[in-house]
C-alpha cells in the first residue's frame, strides 16, 4: 500500500488526506497543534453564509475519523522533507511515497503596526480576536460595556510594503463587512464605520453581502487608511484618517477598533525553501509549479501543495485544493509505478 | 492696523465627534439605498452641471452623510434635474431624489 505524508492539519489537509484514503492510500497527518482544524477552529461564522465553523470542521474531523488508513499525529511538526521521506523536529524519520504540503499561512501580528496601538490601548482588536469573542459570547469593550461606536480598519498587513506584505490576503474585506454585520445585529444603536482602500468581493454573494451592510445594516464604509489612533481622555480611541472620497481629513472617536489582519507566509516557507529545493514566490508564499495546470504541485516531482501555502485562500478554495491536490498524487503515484514496473521489465 | 498678510486657517478636518448627525441620520433613514453608494463617481462623470460649474453630486452627498452640511443646499442648486446621474449609477440609487432630499432637509440649514 501507498503511503503519503499530508503536512498540516487544517482543512486543506484534513481534506486532502480523507480523498488520499478513499483511494486506497495509506495517509499520515502531521499536525504541529494539539488537534486538527488548523485556524478554522478560532473562528466563528464563516461568510458569506454565516455557516458556523464548527459545522464544516466537524464535517471533516467526521470524514477523517471514519476512513480507514488514516493516521493523525498531532503535536508533530516536520522539520525537512523530500518526496519519499520527512524528517520531524524530534528527528523521527518517516518513509513515503509523495508529501503534500498544506501548511497554511500565519496570521499577521498586528503589534508591528504600532501605529494602530494593538497591544499598548485597550479595545484595540484583531479580526481574529474578535471572532474568539464571539465564540466565548462575550462581547464588550475592556470595561464591559457595550459598544456606542465601532470602527474596522481594512487591510491591516496586507498591501503594506512597510511590513513586507505587498499581497492581498483576499478574505479580509469581506470578513469585514461579515464582522461589521455581527457587531451591528449584536449592538443595533452602535455605529459602526469601516475604514477601507478597496472593497474586494470576490467571491459569489459577497457583493450582494455588502451592500445589504450598506443598505440595510447603515454601516459607514470610509474610503481611507487609518493613519494613527491615540487614547482619549475619557478612554475612547480616536481615529485619524483621510476621507479620500470628500478629499479631506478625518477624525473620528470610537469605543472599539477592529483590525482585520491579513495572511503571511510561514517562516518554515524559507526552511522549505533552502532545505528542500523548493520555490518561493516574492509573497513568501510556495509557487506553484504552474499557476493554471499545476497549481497544486510544486516544482519537486512527489511533493505537492494544498491550500493557503501558496497563496491566501477562502475555506471553501482551500477544501477544494485538498481534493485537487489528492487527484494529482494518485496520478503520480500511478503514473510512478507504471514506470517502475517497465523499468523492472526492461 | 496694518494688514500683513497673516491669517488663521480654519481646519479642514471632519470632525465626526462634533458634527451633528442628527440631519445626516435623517436622510439616510429616509433614503437608505444612498448607504450603497461606492464611489464610482459615473453620477459626477455624466452631469451637465458638474462639467460646467464646480458641482460634483458624489463629494457633497459624502459630505452631508459625514455631517458637513455647510453649503450643500447652495451646491445642490447647481442640479437641473436632469437624472442622468440616476440612470448611469450602478447601485440603482435614485440620485434625483437625493438632491430633492437634501435640498429640503438642509434647506434651512
Amino acid at each position: 500500500m501507498k503511503h503519503v505524508i499530508v503536512i498540516g492539519g487544517g482543512i486543506a489537509g484534513m481534506q486532502c488526506a480523507a480523498e488520499l484514503a478513499r483511494g486506497g492510500i495509506r495517509v499520515t497527518v502531521l499536525e504541529k497543534q494539539s488537534d486538527t482544524g488548523g485556524k478554522l477552529r478560532n473562528w466563528h461564522k464563516l461568510f458569506p453564509s454565516l455557516t458556523p465553523a464548527g459545522e464544516v470542521l466537524g464535517g471533516l474531523n467526521h470524514t477523517l475519523r471514519r476512513l480507514p488508513n488514516i493516521d493523525v499525529r498531532t503535536e508533530c511538526e516536520a522539520a525537512e522533507l523530500s518526496p519519499r521521506r520527512v524528517v520531524l523536529a524530534t528527528g523521527e524519520e518517516l518513509e513515503c511515497d509523495a508529501v503534500v504540503v498544506a501548511t497554511g499561512f500565519t496570521l499577521f501580528d498586528a503589534r508591528i503596526k504600532e501605529e494602530y496601538g494593538y497591544g499598548i490601548y485597550d479595545n484595540v482588536i484583531t479580526s481574529a480576536d474578535l471572532e474568539e469573542m464571539f465564540n466565548t459570547g462575550k462581547v464588550s469593550t475592556t470595561s464591559g460595556a457595550a459598544p456606542r461606536r465601532i470602527a474596522f480598519l481594512h487591510c491591516v498587513g496586507s498591501r503594506d510594503e512597510k511590513v513586507c506584505q505587498r499581497h492581498c490576503s483576499k478574505v479580509c474585506c469581506v470578513t469585514g463587512v461579515k464582522q461589521a454585520m455581527e457587531m451591528k445585529e449584536l449592538f443595533p444603536a452602535a455605529d459602526v464605520f469601516n475604514f477601507y482602500m478597496d472593497i474586494r468581493m470576490f467571491g459569489p454573494g459577497y457583493e450582494e453581502m455588502y451592500r445589504e451592510a450598506q443598505q440595510r445594516c447603515n454601516i459607514h464604509f470610509v474610503r481611507g487608511r487609518i493613519s494613527e489612533v491615540s487614547p482619549t481622555i475619557d478612554g475612547r480611541l480616536q481615529i485619524k484618517a483621510e476621507d479620500t472620497l470628500t478629499g479631506r481629513p478625518l477624525k473620528i472617536g470610537v469605543d472599539m477598533l477592529v483590525l482585520l489582519i491579513g495572511m503571511r507566509a510561514n517562516d518554515m516557507n524559507a526552511v522549505l525553501e533552502q532545505r528542500c529545493g523548493l520555490e518561493r514566490q516574492t509573497s513568501g508564499f510556495m509557487r506553484p509549479r504552474d499557476q493554471f495546470l499545476h497549481n497544486t504541485e510544486s516544482n519537486v516531482a512527489g511533493i505537492f501543495y494544498a491550500g493557503a501555502v501558496t497563496a491566501p485562500k477562502s475555506v471553501g478554495e482551500s477544501l477544494n485544493e485538498g481534493t485537487a491536490a489528492a487527484r494529482g498524487v494518485i496520478e503520480y503515484l500511478a503514473a510512478k509505478e507504471c514506470t517502475d514496473n517497465s523499468t523492472i521489465d526492461e | 492696523m496694518i494688514n500683513f498678510g497673516y491669517s488663521i486657517n480654519k481646519p479642514r478636518v471632519i470632525d465626526i465627534d462634533r458634527n451633528n448627525l442628527h440631519k445626516s441620520n435623517e436622510i439616510l433613514r429616509e433614503m437608505p439605498e444612498l448607504q450603497a453608494c461606492i464611489g464610482c463617481g459615473s453620477c459626477t462623470a455624466t452631469c451637465t452641471a458638474g462639467n460646467l460649474t464646480s458641482f460634483n453630486f458624489r463629494k457633497v452627498h459624502t459630505l452631508v452623510r459625514r455631517g458637513e452640511y455647510q453649503g450643500a443646499y447652495e451646491e445642490m442648486n447647481k442640479c437641473m434635474l436632469c437624472g442622468k446621474c440616476r440612470l448611469v449609477c450602478p447601485r440603482g440609487i435614485n440620485t434625483r431624489g437625493v438632491v430633492m432630499l437634501i435640498k429640503r432637509k438642509l434647506g434651512d440649514f
